[in-house]
């Protein structure tokens, strides 16, 4: 059984961890599509204008198609492995947790699905207006999508809106479930990054243009310099609404999880003014070989007050021993403290460089400035690293809980021979690395503009003529 | 913790009758509509057979739908869960490994619809193709074998726990059952494609249906015989109104005669009526159950003894009602916007050109040459 569990974990972490690379860039990037293809269609009257925004739609579009398409297929698995690797958990939570996942597919999914096959195939066969709305349709369909998966994850980390009745856990109020005081900031935050995410792909790709551009001597083409210029201003809002709100999020953990905002910190014993610690060298038990630290900054980011109080692992552990029985309520430090350092560092590299970019597009310097667009190339990595570490702190932080101070994830796996759980383990594992390899292969070909595309690819729209759907696939 | 559920079932509401009849209609939308596309899928294979055009254009008949029709599946999926914990938790953690196959297999697919066409090499071409293949034959078999052995019964202990293996799974009734689902997926998908091509594809599409549809009525009646005598064995105890498997009888048996009569139109809405009946015929037998236990029919899961907390059938109800008609709306109005047939690219044009209107760029006006602009296609779907 031990086994098992252990299987399952690695099975979900690996297919969710992976599914997650695809979904944030689909949701930021169907944002920025719907925001190029509404200045294509606004602009439509002055050829030059319209011809750049229309080039920046197709390009970005082939992008966006690819990485939806992964996404896409690696959440069919997410919509059944609770059933499969977690049903005791499933049982537990079914009438809580299963509503929003039900919810989300019948608002979110068909919303998505059904508007990009009209956004793929139907160019000339419905008015651009129609089209341009199904962009925004789908772009809808990813946020509700989000709203209703988190506020499911919101449950998890914070239960509202229930009763448990017998041995399980009964929905009472899908008001309060939608307005969790968890769900909110972790909406936001995650909203948010997802367009950084989409921004960070546009302009590290449009900076390996300009920088090909610059070495060939050519004019910057306009379509990459728009392109950069778009996903700057977006992404540098973005990215403080993202901080903003993760900050706010923070806040609202230590209230709700002071364990894991202690593990994030490895602060071991209750203190006031507590320092935020930057960076550990050696052991996080308090005797590290080098560290540093800000002093009171901490207090500060969790309870806003200088002198705030924070509470410590040991402390913790006492309580929550009272509250909920003997056994071991520590999250694996290393991970919480190490991924909750990358995720934050990533974000503040990322404001630092559109923060720069920024100042270097108003002083109208952005094509010729080499270092800042070769980082840029290198910075596509970040907002990928920062997602990925966010979500192992916010799951493995609550550990050993599924439900925080509900049910244990050491109970809730399904009663399986570690056979089965072994056979799909290494089923996914295989292919998703091989999705990866494909995916990856696809994207920097596609990025870099070398991608096949034959003759039937890519029809050029047709205002008027009510045509069969082309030979797009 | 022991988190073994007690078996007393909230007050019974009505909710958990309306949340089966909701899957129920689920399950059957799935097999109508992703039906076709699995059946578009087996038929690469066998009408694309060497030629990347016509493979192209088959797959081009169901590119911008296919998505959408997935969504019916996890729609069901996570139906199951929010309203019945149970069943979704037994079924698929007990029939782990058929659905991991089923999960690899949608996943090649599903990639390979928008991979395939982005490089050029046939290498290429060739491997997403079979992806294609394989990723619908597989599920259009499981599927059937899954929905057997729900009916048939599997090894459902005290606990709704599944006590049996892999194998417990792999029996004749369900082999049938799966091999019936293939069949007919397969030639929906035949009629599909006879709906939504033209020319000599067409008219193998068309052949090819003829061919399948005594061998899937074949297998129709023997299913549907079986499932009447499981239906009369001691465990069994389900609804089962002789007319509604009559009916999926008829619907398909009659689809051959419709098809030689060249009501391709007439013989897709048969099929939907078929498999509709089909899925119906299960639910039916399997009421009040929602899966049975082999072991002893006090172990069955039931719609009471599954079901989640009245409270959340409501508010589910209450979204289901507001939400369900505008989907229906929407996802009918794709099929009428892409209701014209996909022809193979003429000479010298760059893309399938199909309405008989001059084009800017070409002062023949080449789609002319298309007379058989079906108003079957028109009719076909809703």
């Amino acid at each position: 059984m031990a086994m098992t569990l252990d299987l399952s974990r690695w099975q979900f972490g690996i297919t969710t961890v992976f599914h997650f690379l695809f979904v944030p860039l689909t949701i930021g990037l169907a944002l920025l599509l719907a925001i190029m293809q509404t200045a294509s269609y606004r602009t439509r009257d002055d050829a030059v204008k319209h011809e750049n925004w229309e080039g920046m739609t197709r390009f970005w579009r082939r992008l966006f198609l690819i990485n939806f398409a992964v996404g896409v297929v690696t959440g069919i698995v997410q919509e059944f492995q609770f059933g499969m690797n977690w049903s005791v958990y499933s049982r537990y939570v079914g009438s809580v947790f299963g509503a929003p996942l039900a919810v989300e597919a019948l608002l979110a999914f068909f919303l998505e699905s059904t508007f990009l096959g009209i956004w793929i195939f139907g160019r000339g066969r419905v008015s651009a207006r129609v089209h341009l709305a199904s962009i925004w349709l789908v772009s809808i369909g990813t946020m509700l999508s989000a709203l209703f998966i988190l506020a499911a994850n919101a449950w998890m980390q914070h239960p509202v809106g229930y009763k448990v009745v017998g041995n399980r856990a009964v929905m009472t109020n899908f008001w309060a479930v939608m307005t969790n005081s968890t769900l909110i900031g972790s909406f936001l935050h995650v909203l948010f990054s997802a367009i950084v995410t989409s921004t960070m792909l546009l302009i590290g790709v449009s900076a390996w243009h300009l920088l090909k551009d610059r070495r060939a001597g050519r004019t910057p083409q306009r379509v990459f310099a728009t392109s950069a210029k778009l996903a700057l201003v977006v992404g540098a809002i973005a990215i403080v609404a993202t901080l903003f709100f993760g900050d706010n999020q923070a806040r609202v953990m230590e209230r709700q999880q002071p364990m894991k905002m202690a593990a994030a910190e490895a602060i071991y014993n209750t203190q006031n003014g507590a320092s935020f610690s930057l960076l550990t060298i050696g052991d996080l038990s308090g005797n590290p070989i080098f560290q540093i630290r800000l002093p009171h900054m901490l207090s500060v980011l969790a309870d806003n007050d200088w002198n705030g109080s924070v509470q410590g692992i040991n402390q913790i552990q006492t309580s929550e021993t009272a509250k909920y029985g003997a056994g071991n309520y520590k999250p694996i430090l290393w991970v919480t403290y190490w991924t909750f350092r990358i995720m934050v560092g990533c974000g503040i590299l990322m404001l630092l460089l559109l923060a720069a970019g920024l100042w270097l597009m108003r002083r109208r310097r952005l094509e010729d400035s080499p270092w800042f667009l070769r980082v840029s190339v290198f910075a596509i990595a970040l907002p990928f690293i920062a997602n990925t570490t966010g979500w192992i702190f916010t799951e493995m932080g609550r550990q050993p809980w599924v439900v925080y101070g509900l049910l244990k994830t050491s109970v809730a796996v399904s009663h399986i021979g570690t056979g089965y759980v072994l056979t799909s383990l290494i089923g996914f594992t295989a292919i998703y690395s091989l999705l990866a390899v494909i995916d990856f292969g696809l994207m920097t070909r596609f990025a870099r503009g070398e991608g096949d595309v034959d003759e039937h690819d890519e029809p050029e729209p047709e205002p008027g003529s009510d045509r069969v759907p082309a030979l797009i696939y | 913790m022991s988190l073994i559920l007690a078996s007393a079932a909230p007050a019974y509401t009505g909710f958990e009758v309306f949340w089966f009849v909701i899957i129920a209609i689920l399950w059957a939308g799935y097999f109508v509509l992703e039906g076709f596309d699995f059946g578009i899928g087996i038929m690469l294979g066998v009408l694309g057979h060497g030629d990347e055009l016509d493979r192209r254009v088959l797959i081009n008949t169901i590119g911008p739908v296919w998505d959408g029709n997935e969504v019916w599946l996890l729609v069901a999926g996570g139906a199951t869960f929010a309203a019945f914990p149970n069943w979704y938790a037994t079924l698929f953690s007990g029939f782990y490994l058929p659905l991991f196959l089923i999960l690899a297999a949608l996943i090649f697919r599903g990639v390979a619809f928008e991979f395939r066409a982005k490089r050029a090499f046939p290498a290429w071409r060739l491997a997403w193709d079979n992806a294609i293949f394989w990723g619908s034959l597989l599920p259009a078999l499981l599927w059937g074998v899954a929905f057997a052995n729900i009916l048939r019964g599997v090894p459902i202990g005290a606990n709704f726990n599944y006590l049996g293996s892999f194998f417990n799974l792999l029996n004749p009734y369900s082999l049938l059952g799966g091999v019936t689902t293939l069949l007919l997926f397969s030639l929906h998908g035949a009629i599909f494609a006879s709906l939504k091509t033209t020319g000599d594809l067409r008219a193998r599409a068309s052949r090819t249906a003829m061919f399948l549809a005594p061998v899937a009525t074949a297998a129709m009646v023997a299913f549907l015989a079986w499932t009447y005598v499981n239906a009369h064995n001691a465990h069994n105890t389900g609804l089962v109104p002789p007319f509604v498997p009559i009916l999926a009888l008829a619907a398909v048996a009659v689809v051959g005669w419709l098809l030689r009569e060249k009501l391709e139109g007439w013989a897709f809405v048969a099929m939907a009526v078929g498999l509709i009946c089909l899925v119906a015929t299960i639910f039916l037998n399997l009421y009040p159950r929602v899966m049975v236990s082999s072991i002893s029919p006090a172990y069955s899961l039931t719609i009471n003894n599954a079901a989640s907390a009245p409270y959340t059938l409501k508010v589910m109800t209450i979204v289901a009602l507001i939400f369900t008609p505008l989907v229906l709306v929407y996802q009918g109005w794709t099929y009428w916007v892409f209701r014209a047939r996909v022809q193979r690219p003429v000479e010298g044009e760059p893309d399938a050109l199909e309405e008989p209107g001059p084009l800017p760029e070409s002062p023949e006006p080449v789609a002319a040459a298309n007379p058989e602009q079906s108003s079957a296609a028109e009719s076909e779907v809703s």
